[in-house]
């Protein structure tokens, strides 16, 4: 899915839309047999589609209507999971803070890889090419790697952070305490992701046609006025696509405090974030039911919030 | 011109997208910035059946020695246990061990857990440690000893570590180590602030560590860290504290009494040293914590016997260190309690095809003075095997890193002898979580400590409620 919204989302001006099928003139025989020739080419990945996400979601729902405890066993309960966890504090609290997390971060994410994709697709040099590289490299590197990679950089004990606040006589802050666990998760995903959001903006940019430009000077527009008069707007499906990318992603936050909290135990607890504690519910618990429901009712969060965002976007996206 | 060079390099960028289409589809699973089908991770398992190497038909660690035998899956994480499995496998001819290491503590129960819920994919064998036997006992997926002999090597055990395994008049582990409590400390540190005999009692402890303080050493006397979880227990149990009253018997009643004075006793004890700047507050079992362990930031290191081991394995030591073991500081020196932290067994899992030759395994495994010389001396496990931990090999034994000091005869042994056993709850992992928030909430100043553990009762009441018990 990703895949394909990715190319889309890349270079939207340089697909023609095509004209809709006119099925009625058409005769019947041949189109129904084109259609299942058609299942046919589809048929391999309608396989894997089917035994590895449609069954496992029919199960995890199935799953999710019945209770197990550890004393009375397994008993269908309907819907009461479901009441149970949009009432249950722990995964409020974790609902809560993924959704501040992603008011906050998906701004700051934006506003980093627009910038310096508009720098760098008004640069043309070696440099550019090089830093565009350097600036999507984090992306490259696999999410636990980079997450474990920050917890070293955040000790106290063994991270250059001492050092570097000790230069101007300062302490240095805890990166992973409850007050700054925060800002240090931003500053992890923001890394991480930065530099593929990057990408995608550069490649819109990228399909612009530059005749408009041309225009635009001789019309006497300066080089920001081009940049957010014209650039920005034009590539505004891309920006909507990054966003949905990143709320989508962020409201499932499940790896980074995975990871770092086995440095931070204190500040990250088994629900930090509703897909965290999913997790710990299902394998450290063994609630494998209730962790289902509460996967559900994440997946419930984020379609809301997708869907909301899209309709609210609707006109810039291209999506509708 | 420009059009052109623009068009160029606009198939560059194609091939360049390409290529971060192609990442993006291979990482999507471990991004977690994917698609919403991201959420269903938890019950797909993907994590667990990822690395899961160890379960079924998949490849051992080890060599098998005869081809042709019956093979029994193992997943344990002892150190150097690879030598124990040849061992076995070269002096059983009808059954061969398959061992695999599924990860430490968590890391396997969480794996183990997902294969019960599966119904297939665990071990024939696991090893466990007896702090979480209750919780799987309660799912059923261990298998009863009695029915495979266990009562042959019933002699080879003290009678209280046997009671530790046994539930519901079943046996459903077989002892291989315990973790009776001591207490190693620097003597080089000790001497230089002026401390001429390790500490007896916590009061001792507590008057030892100011004096260190005020000597302007660099170290604190010890680390009580929040998430301590089966090492907090023990402290509190030394003080009296029982927890839980749970008979298997009755599955379905509990009594939990995490509230009680004992518990209390210990808390506020180390919170006061906590707010005088006495003792550290890390994290137990981070990178910072194990260097901080041997660079001589503690001066004590409160251990259970496999805690040496622990300790002259981790990098970064003070090449100075002198390194001695006492036994565990004691809240009345005329009554001296011990207490137990860690310890395992190996039992038999439901879902395995062949018990009679699992349940060999188990019995036998850890069963020779062969064996258990390679997991006292490379492995430093504490032995509950009676033939040797009753030897003069084992009493006698010198330990290097503490000087030729013997470790056994001085600390261990006597801890082990003294200790009572200590019933866990069967939602251990539960509690030992809410058991780490609620200190760490205290630590930060958000509550009392006393009130960390009301809240702390309060909570694993309300949990064993709503997963169907009686609570009393």
């Amino acid at each position: 899915m990703s895949q394909t919204l990715s190319v889309e989302g890349a270079a939207p001006p340089a697909r023609p839309t095509t004209p809709a099928p006119r099925r009625r003139n058409a005769p019947g025989g041949v189109a129904r047999a084109r259609q299942r020739f058609g299942w046919l080419f589809v048929a391999p990945f309608l396989v894997v589609f089917v035994t590895f996400l449609i069954v496992p979601l029919v199960y995890a729902f199935w799953m999710s209507l019945h209770t197990k405890t550890l004393a009375l066993g397994e008993r269908f309960t309907g819907f009461d999971n479901y009441a149970q966890a949009f009432s249950d504090p722990q995964f409020l609290q974790g609902v809560g803070f993924v959704i501040r997390f992603s008011l906050v971060l998906i701004p700051v994410q934006m506003l980093v890889s627009l910038a310096v994709a508009l720098v760098l697709d008004a640069l043309t040099d070696r440099l550019a090419k090089f830093a565009r590289l350097m600036i999507f490299v984090p992306y490259a590197i696999p999410v636990v790697i980079g997450a474990m990679m920050w917890g070293f950089l955040y000790s106290p004990r063994f991270g250059p952070m001492a050092d570097i606040f000790g230069l101007v006589g300062l302490d240095a802050p805890v990166m992973l305490s409850p007050d700054n666990v925060f800002a240090g998760l931003l500053n992890v995903v923001t890394w991480q992701w930065a530099g593929y959001y990057m990408i995608i903006i550069y490649a819109a940019l990228r399909g612009i046609d530059p005749s408009i430009y041309e225009a635009a000077r001789i019309d006497g527009a300066t080089n920001t006025q081009i940049a957010l008069r014209i650039k920005v707007p034009m590539i505004s499906s891309a920006l909507v696509l990054i966003l949905v990318f990143a709320l989508i992603g962020t409201l499932q936050f499940f790896t980074e405090p995975q990871i770092l909290r086995s440095v931070a135990a204190g500040s990250i607890d088994a629900a930090f974030t509703p897909n965290l504690y999913a997790f710990t519910l299902a394998f450290s618990y063994s609630q494998f039911n209730y962790a289902s429901a509460i996967s559900f009712a994440l997946g419930v969060v984020v379609f809301a919030g997708s869907y909301l965002f899209l309709f609210l976007t609707r006109k810039k996206s291209g999506l509708s | 011109m420009r059009s052109i060079r623009g068009q160029r390099r606009r198939r560059w960028l194609a091939a360049g997208i390409g290529a971060a289409v192609a990442v993006t589809g291979l990482t999507a699973c471990s991004g977690g910035g994917g698609t919403t089908e991201g959420a269903e991770g938890a019950e797909g398992g993907e994590t667990a059946e990822g690395d899961a190497s160890g379960g079924g038909e998949a490849g051992c660690t080890n060599q098998i020695k005869v081809p042709d035998a019956e093979q029994v899956t193992v997943w344990a994480w002892y150190p150097a246990f690879e030598s124990v499995v040849d061992l076995f496998n070269e002096s059983h001819e009808d059954i061969q061990i398959c061992w695999s290491n599924a990860g430490q503590g968590n890391d396997e129960y969480t794996k183990f857990s997902t294969t019960i819920e599966a119904g297939s994919g665990a071990p024939d064998v696991i090893m466990l440690e007896t702090e979480v036997l209750p919780s799987f006992i309660i799912r059923d997926a261990l298998v009863d000893l009695n029915e495979y002999g266990a009562d042959e090597v019933k002699d080879n055990y003290s009678e209280g570590v046997w009671e530790d395994h046994s539930a519901q008049g079943g046996v459903y582990a077989i002892p291989v180590d315990g973790g009776p409590m001591g207490m190693l400390y620097r003597e080089d540190l000790f001497q230089a602030a002026g401390i001429t005999a390790p500490p007896t009692t916590w009061d001792e402890f507590a008057a030892a560590a100011q004096q260190l303080k005020d000597s302007g050493s660099e170290a604190v006397m010890a680390d009580f860290p929040t998430n301590g979880r089966a090492f907090l227990q023990a402290l509190f149990a030394q003080a009296g504290s029982e927890p839980y009253v749970f008979d298997p018997d009755n599955p379905t009643e509990v009594e939990i009494n995490l509230d009680d004075e004992g518990t209390k006793k210990v808390v506020d004890y180390w919170f006061d040293l906590v707010d005088k700047g006495l003792v550290g507050t890390d994290d137990a079992f981070t990178t910072d914590y194990n260097t901080k362990l041997v660079d001589g930031s503690y001066a004590t290191y409160l251990a259970a016997a496999w805690g040496p081991g622990y300790l002259s394995g981790l990098e970064g030591a003070d090449p100075d260190a002198v390194w001695r073991a006492a036994p565990l500081p004691q809240w009345d020196a005329a009554d001296p309690v011990q207490v137990n932290w860690g310890g395992s067994a190996f039992a038999v899992t439901s879902q395995s095809d062949n018990p009679e030759a699992a349940a060999v395994v188990a019995k036998e495994i850890f069963g020779t003075e062969e064996a258990w010389k390679i997991g006292i001396e490379e492995g430093a496990l504490f032995p509950l095997w009676l033939p040797i931990l009753e030897s003069d090999y084992f009493r006698d034994l010198e330990y290097p890193f503490f000087g030729g000091q013997k470790i056994n005869q001085d600390v261990f042994m006597e801890a082990a002898a003294g200790y009572e056993g200590f019933t866990f709850s069967p939602f251990q992992n539960f509690a030992y979580d809410k058991l780490t928030e609620q200190m760490f909430a205290a630590l930060q100043g958000e509550k009392e400590p006393e009130q960390a553990v009301d809240d702390l009762h309060q909570q694993v009441v309300d949990y064993a409620t709503s997963q169907g018990f009686t609570v009393n």
